[in-house]
């Protein structure tokens, strides 16, 4: 490709005690595309996918964002960077209502001596951009914002999730097996809502074990083995079998696509 | 095989029914609810309801049986007057609940604030009101260990609130050598230290500034749990911590701050447990986390965190005065208090875990 990679990792690594998870792991995202990450249990995907979220620091190699190495020590550090995040459990806090949770760790505080003095929080102005935010992504069957998230199914939660991400990520939107909990139907519209994301130019790094889901939306797949990249395929030129066989091992990847 | 993959661009073959199927995706449930369900969400989303009809229930009841001499003015400024130091303890405790969180110790850091406030002014002849905020301080540096303790070292609020209760009462008894400062002392020299024992009256209701304080307290505090960042990154943490910090919630920060104002109000306790009592006194307050716990519990704030309003607690702590006076007045053996006590208790509890359900 001749455009620049927005994201890139070179060498990571992370030990956890004697239990190597990433292993000299490469990785790289280019704009506007969608990178599914598919690997066996234990191949290190989630290991990769924290590094980069800032949920987890690695102990060796760098990452760079637009070229630049960045270091996240924190989530937060992530967020602000535009790389957005979401996570396998949601991470929704139950008790607190939609619009909460879509600005938890960034509020938006009343303009005047209100939100400066008394750090009184904007409830109307978190609203209105949640419920946006939520219309945008034709998620406005969830009627009342400041409900509280338990009272939402499992879909409904998952697509609160996404729309906090798409809200906020300005870089890169991270989505960890976001239809592994859900319906055939509810699937469907995250997968919609995933490809709604891309329209926007976000590129979208997706980790799923749904082979079916991986090749309908990916424009690329990387294939992770035992703590690094294995191979990274065109979606078009392989089949399903080929991607589960490089994943387990049960065949070699051509010497062409490593390259790739 | 290749035709396989030109398939996979598309929505797969099992999904082409779904153009046929209901396009309502996940919306809400909106067939009727049942009376019980509908009681049920709206618990749920008041969760000081129901602390709140109790109180007024048990107050309605004493006040059939007693009469007047329950149901007056002085009465009911004297239940506050005497629920006042659970309130403001109580205040404390519940932060630390809401984080899902207890705290053993604040009776202790009470009471060592106040033998603080009263030795430093008697001791080393401190201005009194340099001594409070001595008091404070102590109050603030306990509650800061704690919160160390549990954030950063990752050890469980029980028993680390197990051991400075017991290391905070020891440090108390041994740095006042078991001394009372006696009130006559205090009321000539250290008026100030008795600030929250003077009152005012309004016709028959009789106000102490502890009183005030207390509500104050819980209106300031139930302001900043609703309406700031700060109060709801507590109850996100009480809900998931992790989800809290995968969010961006800096969790190790909003929990020692939780516990350092957590040690302040129990100064502000100590200081008005001065007031109260008029002498400084290290062998005071000994039951004041059970006291707090019970408000809190009562009060349907739940044990594991995240979930109730400051206004329970001060609801959960008026009930437990209501019972106390009412039964006092009524001429009953004590005991039926503490039992009584203990069922509400229970059935708080029980009722938490069944509101809990509503997502379900």
């Amino acid at each position: 490709m001749a455009t620049e990679p927005l994201l890139t990792a070179r060498g990571l690594v992370k030990r956890y005690g004697r239990v190597t998870a990433l292993d000299q792991a490469d990785f790289d995202l280019y704009p506007g595309e969608i990178l599914a990450v598919i690997g066996d249990n234990g191949a290190g995907k989630s290991s990769l996918i924290k590094a980069i979220s800032g949920a987890i620091t690695p102990d060796e190699g760098e990452i760079r964002l637009e070229g630049k190495v960045v270091n996240f020590k924190a989530p937060m550090e992530a967020r602000d960077a535009g790389i957005e995040t979401v996570y396998q459990n949601l991470a929704l806090s139950p008790a607190l209502s939609i619009a909460d949770n879509m600005f938890l760790g960034r509020e938006i505080r009343k303009p005047g001596i209100m939100g400066n003095w008394f750090r009184m929080l904007d409830r109307g102005a978190m609203e209105k951009r949640a419920r946006e935010k939520l219309t945008e992504l034709g998620l406005m069957t969830i009627q009342n914002i400041s409900q509280a998230v338990e009272t939402l199914s499992g879909g409904q939660r998952q697509g609160v999730a996404v729309a906090r991400a798409a809200a906020f990520g300005s870089k890169v939107v991270i989505m960890d097996e976001p239809t592994a909990a859900l319906g055939v139907k509810e699937s469907r519209r995250v997968l919609e809502l995933i490809l709604d994301v891309k329209r926007r130019g976000l590129p979208i790094v997706l980790i799923s074990h749904n082979m079916p889901h991986v090749f309908e939306v990916a424009d690329r797949i990387h294939i992770h083995r035992l703590g690094r990249r294995l191979t990274v395929i065109d979606p078009k030129e392989y089949t399903m079998s080929d991607a589960v066989a490089f994943m387990t091992g049960a065949k070699a990847p051509p010497e062409a696509a490593i390259a790739a | 095989m290749t035709d396989a993959s030109a398939d996979a661009r598309r929505p797969q073959e099992f999904e082409k029914v779904l153009s046929a199927s209901d396009t309502s995706v996940a919306s809400f449930d909106t067939h009727a609810r049942s009376p019980i369900e509908k009681i049920q969400h709206f618990l749920h989303s008041n969760p000081a309801a129901v602390p709140l009809i109790v109180l007024v229930a048990s107050i309605a009841l004493f006040g059939v049986i007693i009469g007047g001499k329950f149901f007056s003015a002085f009465s009911m400024t004297l239940i506050l007057q005497q629920v006042a130091i659970t309130g403001i303890i109580g205040a404390a405790q519940t932060l630390v609940i809401l984080t899902a969180g207890i705290d053993l110790s604040v009776g202790a850091i009470m009471v060592l604030s106040s033998v603080v406030m009263g030795q430093f002014t008697f001791r080393y002849g401190l201005p009194p009101s340099l001594a409070v905020l001595c008091g404070f301080a102590v109050g603030a540096f306990c509650g800061w260990i704690n919160g160390v303790l549990v954030s950063y070292m990752k050890l469980p609020p029980f028993i680390v609130t197990l051991g400075t209760w017991q290391i905070v009462l020891a440090t108390n008894f041994l740095y006042s050598a078991n001394e009372t400062i006696r009130a006559q002392d205090i009321e000539t020299q250290a008026p100030i230290l008795q600030f929250f024992g003077a009152n005012f009256r309004l016709g028959n209701a009789v106000f102490t500034y502890g009183v005030v304080a207390m509500v104050l307290l819980v209106a300031v505090l139930w302001y900043i749990l609703n309406h700031t960042a700060w109060g709801r990154h507590v109850y996100a943490i009480g809900d998931d911590p992790e989800a809290a910090q995968l969010s961006g919630v800096r969790v190790n920060r909003v929990l020692i701050s939780v516990y350092v104002i957590s040690g302040l109000i129990c100064a502000l306790g100590g200081w008005m447990l001065i007031g109260r009592i008029g002498s400084v006194s290290p062998t005071a307050g000994q039951f004041a986390n059970i006291e707090s716990i019970t408000a809190v519990v009562i009060g349907g704030i739940s044990l594991f965190g995240g979930r109730g309003s400051i206004l329970g607690m001060l609801f959960g702590a008026l009930i437990v005065g209501v019972f106390q006076l009412g039964l006092r007045l009524i001429g009953t053996d004590p005991q039926w208090t503490y039992l009584l006590i203990g069922t509400l208790i229970i059935i708080a509890v029980a009722i938490d875990q069944w509101i809990r359900k509503v997502a379900g």
